[in-house]
């Protein structure tokens, strides 16, 4: 990666009670691109935002954001992020509008009331905008959340859980307000513990736990990787052992001979195709079978599958 | 610096303040206009006057440095306590904003709404006792400064604090009563020893009395040392801040 717009190493945090909730990760994000932060609850993901966005003090490491160091040129970095935190929090009795006009004030930039309309219609909040933010519904508020962050252009978006607690019909609505900002070239990072969340949306995915990176890669190598296909036929006659022309593919007997099994692929197709061809040869062999039943791992499979193992897959 | 985003602050801090104007304004207003009628004029016109002063004049400064200390502390501790208390902190450290825009911002905002109040309590004096300002220029720039210092103070507070009754148990058991015991009702000649040298540790017996010299030209302590005083605490306060900022002390973990 020649430039990355965010540089992470070595970054370590140890909370004065003394926990230690991100030890010694390193991380590159590129320019333009959505990477999902995937982890179980406790896993780092917040602290590590917090120590970009400057929310808490590392204990060890650097982070570069833009070529620039964030400790030391703050203020020049924080402008260019934003940032929607897990939690809503904000002054409930404020007005919709001048709730985001303060932020990009805040932000260091001037008032533009053609910038604040347009990001509240994009958020579908502009019927809402003279309304009392405790007035909305919890899917809108953190549209305001939302809105807050976009204010004043971030080139970097931090997204912390976006969809936790929002309905399915809100996190669809949300996943095309992201698409349409990475179309806009805003670089966003998500944390999600919804796996369907970067499956849908990810171009990069990074597995975290207990404050280690255990895995970073693109989305497809991913899956590439570790997405495997099962095909479980059952067969009308139990077989002793695999036929000598089915050598070639990754077969296996269960049920005492009456299931043959098909495990394989790499997440490409791969595992599709050779579960046909298997059933084709059957065909053509004169095995009768009676059911055929296939599924696909996802990156949950993997997921949990990495959690449990707490390593990195060879 | 981020100019804006100061300007931004202290623009929002002010219509949080006239959004609430109805309790922000008017109560202080009240009381104060409370103790004008009580002691200025019902009172007052059966008191001596003290130094060759009305006791009504002499009782305004007093009664404009209780209503400052309060009002600078809790409205400038309130605006920082306030992000905390409901999470929307994170946006202002998220943000390009440092001891400077916070200083301008937050701070700036209170001591505006100080000013404000301490602006409508003297014209509302005037309908209840007779009073001049022999320092005008001095009694502003004073005013301001007493302002200042007790915002910075407010700022640290709700810095400090983790909970609302600490909000209010500083400013309600600590500061308004060393302001009534110094010397709001009374000079420190009225007072019979030991009382008259313990007067004399109690900071805001300084500060009231740097008051009531801009306004009446008597005093009882040097004015220089009234001056000094609070200029050292302002410098105190500016310093405290900048230390909350660079160690991150209750704002960053
Ligand atoms: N302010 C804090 N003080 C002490 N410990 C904390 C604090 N914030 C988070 N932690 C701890 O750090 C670990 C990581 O938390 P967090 O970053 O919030 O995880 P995630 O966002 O992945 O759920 C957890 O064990 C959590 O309890
Ligand atoms: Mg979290």
């Amino acid at each position: 990666m020649d430039h990355p717009i965010l540089d992470i190493r070595n970054l370590s945090k140890t909370y004065k009670a003394g926990t230690t909730a991100l030890a010694g990760v390193d991380l590159q994000i590129r320019k333009g691109e959505i990477f999902a932060l995937l982890g179980p609850n406790g896993a780092g993901k917040t602290t590590l935002i917090g120590a970009v966005c400057g929310l808490l003090r590392p204990t060890g490491g650097t982070i570069e954001a833009f070529g620039l160091d964030v400790a030391r040129n703050w203020r020049q970095v924080r402008q260019r992020i934003g940032l929607v935190p897990q939690e809503l929090s904000f002054d409930m009795f404020e007005r919709v509008d001048h709730s985001v006009a303060y932020s990009r004030g805040m932000f260091g930039c001037p008032p533009n009331k053609d910038r604040i309309e347009q990001v509240l219609r994009s958020l579908s909040l502009w019927d809402k905008r003279t309304s009392k933010i405790r007035e909305l519904s919890g899917g809108m508020k953190r549209r305001v959340m939302i809105a807050k962050a976009l204010s004043h252009d971030p080139e970097l978006l931090f997204l912390d859980e976006p969809t936790a607690g929002v309905d399915v019909e809100l996190r669809r609505d949300m996943w095309r307000q992201i698409g349409a900002l990475r179309e806009a070239g805003t670089t966003i990072i998500l944390t999600t513990h919804y796996i369907e969340e970067a499956q849908a949306m990810a171009d990069r995915v990074g597995v975290i736990n207990k404050g280690r990176l255990l895995l970073v890669d693109d989305k497809a190598a991913i899956m590439a990787k570790l997405g495997s296909t099962e095909a479980r036929i059952s067969l009308t006659q139990p077989l002793g052992e695999v036929p000598s022309v089915l050598e070639s593919y990754q077969l296996a007997l269960e049920d005492h001979g009456t299931t043959l099994v098909y495990r394989g692929g790499d997440g490409s197709g791969k595992g599709k195709r050779e579960a046909a061809e298997v059933i084709k040869m059957l065909v053509e062999q004169g095995i009768g079978f009676d059911a055929i039943d296939t599924s696909e791992s996802s990156l949950e499979d993997i997921f949990v599958d990495l959690v449990e193992r707490g390593e990195v897959p060879a | 610096m981020n100019l804006r985003g100061a300007v931004a602050i202290f623009n929002h801090e002010l219509v949080r303040f006239f959004r609430t104007a109805f309790g922000s304004i008017l109560s202080p207003v009240l009381t104060t206009s409370l103790y004008f009628i009580v002691f200025g004029a019902a009172i007052g016109s059966r008191m001596q006057e003290i130094g060759g002063v009305p006791y009504g004049a002499f009782i305004v400064p007093g009664l404009l440095m209780l209503t400052l200390l309060s009002e600078s502390t809790s409205n400038a501790s309130f605006g920082i306590y306030m992000p905390r208390f409901t999470g929307a902190i994170y946006e202002l450290l998220s943000a390009p904003v440092g001891v400077a825009e916070t200083l301008i911002g937050f701070v700036g905002a209170a001591v505006m709404k100080s000013l404000i109040i301490a602006g409508i309590i003297l014209v509302t004096a005037t309908l209840f006792v007779d009073y001049s300002i022999a320092h005008p220029v001095l009694a502003v720039g004073y005013i301001v400064l007493i302002a200042a210092a007790f915002s910075l103070f407010g700022f640290i507070l709700g810095v400090w604090a983790d909970g609302f009754e600490r909000l209010s148990i500083v400013p309600m058991l600590i500061l308004t009563p060393l302001t009534f015991l110094g010397g709001t009702f009374y000079s420190i000649d009225m007072l019979a020893e030991p009382w008259r040298t313990v007067a004399q540790f109690n900071p805001v017996f300084y500060l009231v009395n740097g008051l009531r010299w801009t306004f009446t030209g008597n005093a009882d302590v040097p004015i220089g040392v009234a001056f000094g005083m609070t200029l050292g605490f302002v410098l105190l306060c500016v310093v405290l801040i900048a230390l909350i900022f660079r160690t991150g002390w209750r704002l960053r973990d």
